[in-house]
């Protein structure tokens, strides 16, 4: 097992260069554009033997992806924020064909203002495209986590496009240790991909993406939300497999300091490394703190995620994006709507946080850990929807 | 190159019981070009008027893979295929030679998928796209596009008491697909299927990316009654509206001279769409179309000489 010292983007090319895709297109994104820029020297010196389209935008990226992936190969890209954006239309094109493309993407903030650094407003406002989406707390997981989502993707009980996301600069652009695999080992893992349906099959012509419409569509659909459903199983049964392989095992969350925690904390991505500093300190001062980290938001696992916070007393959600409803962020009203059947359920708020890179100190995670602790004492929540870090308020 | 008798005995590649408009020419122009290709053909098609006929779920027209994505990347999706089939060939798992069509209108090509088509092209990719041009957006009822004519009316550009159709003239994309310096760049048209049949056998002995512009008579956004789809196909070379010819490696050649140039009022009494132009006080109108064609024709007609422009 090689110890290297990689970036996040550096951690993922890694990756890619592993699973050896049959395709890559790919455009320019900052803080993406590293992956991409990485890659195309694979290919340069002949380390991979990818086809790579470096095509004049992400829409045709993510068309010739689909294209390729149509076509019975394993095909992927990488992107970010605007990037993702221009994506968007494509995006449950590839769902609904079950194409399973895996796709890295660095978390950075939706313009307008424009802004490069990270928030997760790009691949929230993706997150009904039918893609299964999972987060990474550092360079080590984004490696871990894009192997994995090729297993994922491409299990025939599956067949769902999967996106594994990183914190833009923060993770993508750091420079961290971490452990990759063999390549002998790595290939092994990955295996040969055996497509569906290919359109270069000649000889058994199909049609793809016909027009589909009130007699067929909604069971398209279904279709599509019944592999997610599916997708939970095969995600948990390929993260205890990595772990038996590799030594790393991954499940849906990361429960951290959970079990008999009073006050906690749920985040996805690099924060949660944060707030385990944080829990640490608080729990040497005996404060019964603890951590929830959401490693796949799609699909959500409503009733593991509900059973975890079901005995805490106080939770506060954290979001790095808003959903601009008034109503909370996308993660709060997701795990709010979890609670909802729960006998037992927290008291919960609100937090929206980090947005266009915006920095989460330590002291700010505390602030957060300090209001829990009032209201798990009072059991009476001043604010439910909260900012923080924003100035003027 | 097959004679019609030889080409109505070839198996079907488009086949019959698609919900085309009687009188389109859509499907006479993919059928004589899939009648023109002897290897296997993968095909990518933008959303529009072909795609929405040929593909209602669950049954379709195709009798060879079919591919559609979405209205703007006919071209990148195609350019995907390909790159996927390169793949395969180079891996050793495929070994036959197959050609790729993207087909997509002129919505599809001019307008929204510009972008698209201009990169698949640039990347070389080794395709044929063919765009069915019949001069606006026919699958959403008649809107004008970027190879919308001057003076036509559509929906979004109507005639009325103080406009008269379409304000600007056409882009001229089959140009534009000159100077990106492709191997094979024509324009076609409907009604003239040997000239088709040639230009579609050619481009398939040429490697990379070509472009083939085919102008197609819409019975229903034009205006003129559904039998008269060919006449008016052909009309169309005779006034020089849309003159047939190639570009191959960068050398012009007509592909078809007509003996007499017909006037350009020939062509608008034709078709609803240009009726109000041919009211009174609208002469100037016509004149400057007519001006408009001769001088593309006359340019056309130097390149093809060799001449300076």
């Amino acid at each position: 097992m090689p110890i290297l010292a990689k970036t996040g983007n550096e951690a993922m090319a890694e990756a890619l260069r592993q699973i050896n895709p049959d395709v890559v297109a790919a455009y320019p994104i900052t803080p993406a554009t590293e992956i991409a820029m990485i890659f195309a020297q694979f290919v340069a010196d002949g380390d991979v033997d990818t086809e790579f389209v470096a095509v004049e935008s992400e829409h045709s990226a993510m068309s010739a992806t689909l294209g390729a992936a149509a076509a019975g190969v394993r095909a992927m890209t990488a992107t970010s924020s605007q990037g993702l954006a221009l994506m968007y239309e494509i995006l449950p094109i590839v769902s609904a064909l079950r194409l399973p493309i895996v796709m890295p993407e660095v978390n950075r903030a939706l313009s307008g203002p424009i802004n490069i650094h990270c928030d997760h407003s790009d691949t929230m406002a993706a997150r009904d495209f039918g893609w299964i989406h999972i987060f990474s707390e550092n360079a080590q997981e984004a490696y871990d986590n894009l192997l994995q989502a090729v297993r994922i993707a491409e299990d025939t009980r599956v067949r769902l496009p999967a996106m594994v996301t990183t914190d833009g600069f923060i993770i993508s652009h750091c420079m961290e240790k971490i452990e990759t695999i063999d390549d002998a080992k790595a290939k092994e893992y990955i295996g040969e991909f055996k497509a569906e349906y290919s359109l270069l099959d000649v000889d058994n012509p199909i049609t793809v993406g016909s027009l589909d419409l009130q007699d067929y569509y909604f069971e398209h659909k279904y279709a599509v939300a019944e592999a997610m459903k599916a997708s939970k199983d095969v995600i948990i049964e390929v993260g205890k497999d990595f772990g038996k392989k590799f030594g790393r095992e991954y499940k849906l969350f990361e429960d951290y300091q959970l079990d008999d925690a009073e006050i906690v904390i749920v985040a996805l991505g690099s924060t949660a490394g944060t707030a385990k500093a944080v829990v640490n300190d608080l729990r040497g001062k005996g404060i019964k703190a603890g951590l929830l980290k959401i490693r796949v938001f799609r699909p959500f696992p409503h009733v593991e995620i509900a059973n975890a916070l079901s005995k805490a007393k106080a939770v506060a959600v954290m979001d790095r994006s808003d959903s601009f409803s008034s109503a909370g962020g996308p993660v709060f009203t997701e795990i709010r709507s979890a609670l909802f059947d729960s006998a037992a359920k927290p008291k919960l708020i609100n937090y929206v946080y980090g947005l266009g890179g915006r920095d989460i100190s330590k002291e700010n995670i505390e602030g957060v850990y300090d209001e829990l602790a009032v209201i798990a004492k009072t059991g009476k929540i001043k604010n439910l929807f909260n900012y923080l870090g924003v100035r003027g308020i | 190159m097959a004679n019609l008798k030889e080409m109505a005995k070839q198996e079907e590649r488009l086949t019959g019981g698609h919900r085309a408009c009687a009188g389109c020419g859509i499907p006479i122009i993919v059928r004589q070009i899939m009648h023109s290709i002897k290897d296997p053909v993968v095909v990518g098609c933008a959303t529009g008027c072909l795609e929405v006929v040929t593909t209602i779920y669950p049954y379709t027209a195709w009798k060879v893979p079919f591919l559609h994505n979405a209205f703007e990347n006919s071209a990148a999706t195609v350019s995907g295929m390909e790159s996927a089939y390169r793949a395969m060939k180079k891996k050793g798992k495929i070994n036959k030679e197959i050609k790729f069509l993207a087909f997509g209108g002129d919505g599809g090509t001019y307008d929204i998928g510009f972008q698209s088509l201009s990169g698949a092209m640039e990347r070389g990719h080794d395709m044929l796209y063919v765009c069915y041009n019949n001069e606006a957006y026919m699958n959403t009822s008649v809107q004008r596009s970027g190879a919308t004519p001057f003076g036509a009316h559509t929906t979004t550009a109507p005639a009325g008491k103080v406009k008269q159709g379409k304000e600007q003239f056409k882009k001229n994309l089959t140009e534009i697909m000159v100077a990106h310096e492709i191997p094979y760049v024509a324009q076609a048209a409907v009604g003239n299927w040997m000239d088709l049949t040639k230009k579609i056998e050619k481009a398939m002995t040429i490697k990379g990316p070509k472009y083939i512009g085919i102008l197609q008579p819409c019975q229903l956004g034009w205006g003129y009654p559904m039998e008269m789809t060919v006449e008016i196909g052909k009309l169309a070379v005779d006034t020089c509206i849309w003159p047939l010819y190639e570009v191959e490696h960068g050398k012009y050649k007509l592909s078809y001279k007509p003996k007499e140039k017909k006037p350009i009022t020939e062509w608008l009494k034709s078709q609803a769409r240009f009726k109000h132009l041919l009211k009174p006080g609208n002469e100037k109108l016509v004149e400057l179309i007519q001006a408009n064609i001769d001088k593309h024709w006359n340019n056309l007609l130097l390149k093809c000489e060799g001449g300076v422009v």
